[in-house]
């Protein structure tokens, strides 16, 4: 109880707290600097062209990126309607039955998957759609985005089913109700608020992939009337524009980039207020 | 004395009561992998009669009451053999649906757990409306009919849409019995219903019980044995897995046959 023994203590304490801070510090600063680029170079080329007119050939001044903000939902929505249900009965599946030694190996290779590069993703499927169908399409770009949901929706979908109390299973079973029943209207019911923001985030996630669309989507200068041909993407747009060598292209990049960002950020803030009302209820 | 397993094993079943029994039990064993939690039991469940299953922690009491709604058949390591009829029929033969018995047999548990997605009435008719039940007046009826049964009705009519999580603890686990009550089982099994509750609401539920025990066949499972000994017309005795006495809640408590009921009714042991 000597006091120099409580002076190294403290001193200790300063240290690790410190250091936390720095690297909680480092954490938010790229957002920040991100954000602050983003705005600086970008502001002041979004304009009600940006979201209203496609773009223009090299050399003209203007224009805007409609059809790759029109794309991105389109290709958003078609990944959704392919990876959602996947990933969610998937996680069912998981979470409610199975055997747990089918189960690990399920989600050992979920978890392998959401670690593959997504440039690969967008090779395995220019093999099995691209070629075959002879030509990049919307079809392909909203496969490839689907594919990569599924792994990321099932595990979240997965954990929040398991934080359904059990007693609520078996209450409903001991009613004589069936098990498939229980499962979609007791235990998926309780977790839907979950399951719903597992697949918000995945789509914030897969938004801004633009790897896998070089080999599938493509790109597209115009609006795309047709599944089979390839269209316009937000983030193919940015990239496309970004290594171009024209600085009216450039600041667009940086204007695509900063609605993208804009988008994943309201998804994010959504999302919190959304988990936010479900603990909320919970009391 | 204390009992040996061979001893319980070749008593004939215990039945202190001559007249109809709604379960009759026969050689029920249940294991978790390699541990036997219940070891050959055999007892007869009395019709419209509260049957009171005492014990220290462990001894296999819960274990005995979920077989009797073929509850164990959740738990993938579970093993149940014997026997065990309801009014004749036996609830494990092959052709029988766990899912049918569990109509016939309704189930409270310790934790109060009305789903809270629902409202009050959907919680209370969820059983009917998962079953296929459409007809909005037979709901309606139901609703009323078993809210007043859990002696819920006059505290919630004026908000039956309200959350079911915005009742109180004791309201909860009434609506809980509310919600069992609607799909008009045969027997009720509780498990320890009101050991989460203060007292007000656990008088509340023992007042309850009394009262469904004119139209219901109640089995309840019980940590406390003043509440066994004011609710119950029989008593089962278990310790270590096995049934050690089975006679009236007066027997049981005034004058056991066994030593080891006796030590523990009298708050010697467990």
């Amino acid at each position: 109880m000597t006091a120099p023994n409580h002076r190294w203590r403290k001193f200790k304490n300063a240290v690790i707290q410190t250091l936390t801070f720095a690297c909680a510090i480092v954490v938010i600063t790229p957002l920040l600097l991100v954000f602050y680029h983003l705005v600086r170079h970008g502001f002041s080329s979004i304009n009600w062209a940006f979201f209203t007119q496609l773009p223009k050939p090299v050399g003209e001044v203007g224009g805007g990126m409609a059809n790759a903000i029109v794309g991105t939902f389109f290709l958003l929505a078609q990944a959704a309607l392919f990876g959602v249900p996947v990933g969610v009965l998937g996680g069912v599946f998981l979470s409610e039955y199975g055997s747990p030694r089918f189960n690990w190996w399920i989600r050992f290779t979920a978890d392998v998957i959401n670690g593959v590069p997504s440039i690969t993703w967008g090779m395995v499927v220019y093999a099995l759609m691209v070629v075959p169908m002879r030509g990049f399409s919307a079809l392909a770009g909203g496969v490839v985005l689907g594919m990569m949901m599924i792994p990321l929706v099932m595990r979240t979908t997965e954990e929040v089913l398991q934080l359904v109390p059990h007693g609520y299973r078996e209450a409903a079973l001991a009613l004589g109700i069936a098990k498939w029943k229980t499962i979609v209207q007791i235990v998926v019911r309780t977790a839907l608020k979950g399951i719903v923001t597992g697949v918000l985030l995945a789509l914030a996630r897969v938004a801004g992939e633009t790897a896998p669309l070089l080999f599938t989507a493509f790109g597209n200068h115009f609006w795309t009337h047709r599944l089979t041909d390839p269209i316009a993407a937000m983030p193919l747009q940015i990239f496309v524009y970004a290594i171009s060598p024209y600085d009216d292209w450039h600041r667009q990049a940086w204007a695509g980039a900063l609605v993208l960002l804009v988008l994943v950020l309201a998804v994010n803030i959504g999302v919190r207020f959304l988990t936010r009302d479900r603990f909320g209820q919970r009391t | 004395m204390p009992a040996t397993s061979n001893q319980i094993m070749n008593t004939p079943p215990a039945q202190p009561f001559a007249g109809v029994s709604a379960l009759t039990v026969r050689d029920l064993s249940v294991s978790f992998g390699d541990n036997q939690a219940l070891k050959r039991t055999s007892l007869d469940i009395a019709i419209r009669a509260v049957t009171a299953i005492i014990g220290p922690s462990g001894c296999g009491k819960s274990t005995f009451l979920r077989a009797l709604n073929r509850m164990h058949e959740l738990t993938p390591e579970a093993r149940v053999t014997g026997e065990i009829r309801l009014f004749g029929e036996n609830i494990y033969a092959p052709n029988v649906e766990p899912v049918a018995v569990r109509r016939r047999i309704g189930m409270v548990f310790q934790k109060s757990n009305p789903f809270p997605t629902m409202s009050i009435v959907d919680n209370v008719t969820v059983g009917l409306r998962l079953n296929g039940v459409r007809n909005r007046q037979l709901l309606a009826e139901r609703t009323e009919q078993s809210l007043r049964m859990a002696a819920l009705w006059d505290e919630v009519k004026d908000r039956l849409h309200a959350p079911a999580v915005s009742l109180s603890g004791g309201q909860q686990q009434r609506l809980c019995i509310a919600r069992a009550l609607a799909v008009q089982p045969e027997v009720l099994l509780m498990d320890e219903p009101a050991s989460a509750l203060d007292p007000l609401a656990t008088a509340k539920i023992e007042d309850l019980i009394l009262e469904l025990k004119k139209d219901y066949t109640i089995v309840i499972v019980t940590h406390n044995m003043q509440q066994a000994a004011r609710m119950s017309d029989y008593t089962a005795f278990f310790y270590l897995g096995e049934l050690v006495e089975f006679d009236t809640t007066t027997k049981i408590f005034t004058s056991p046959a066994k030593k080891q009921t006796e030590d523990y009714v009298t708050g010697r042991f467990g």
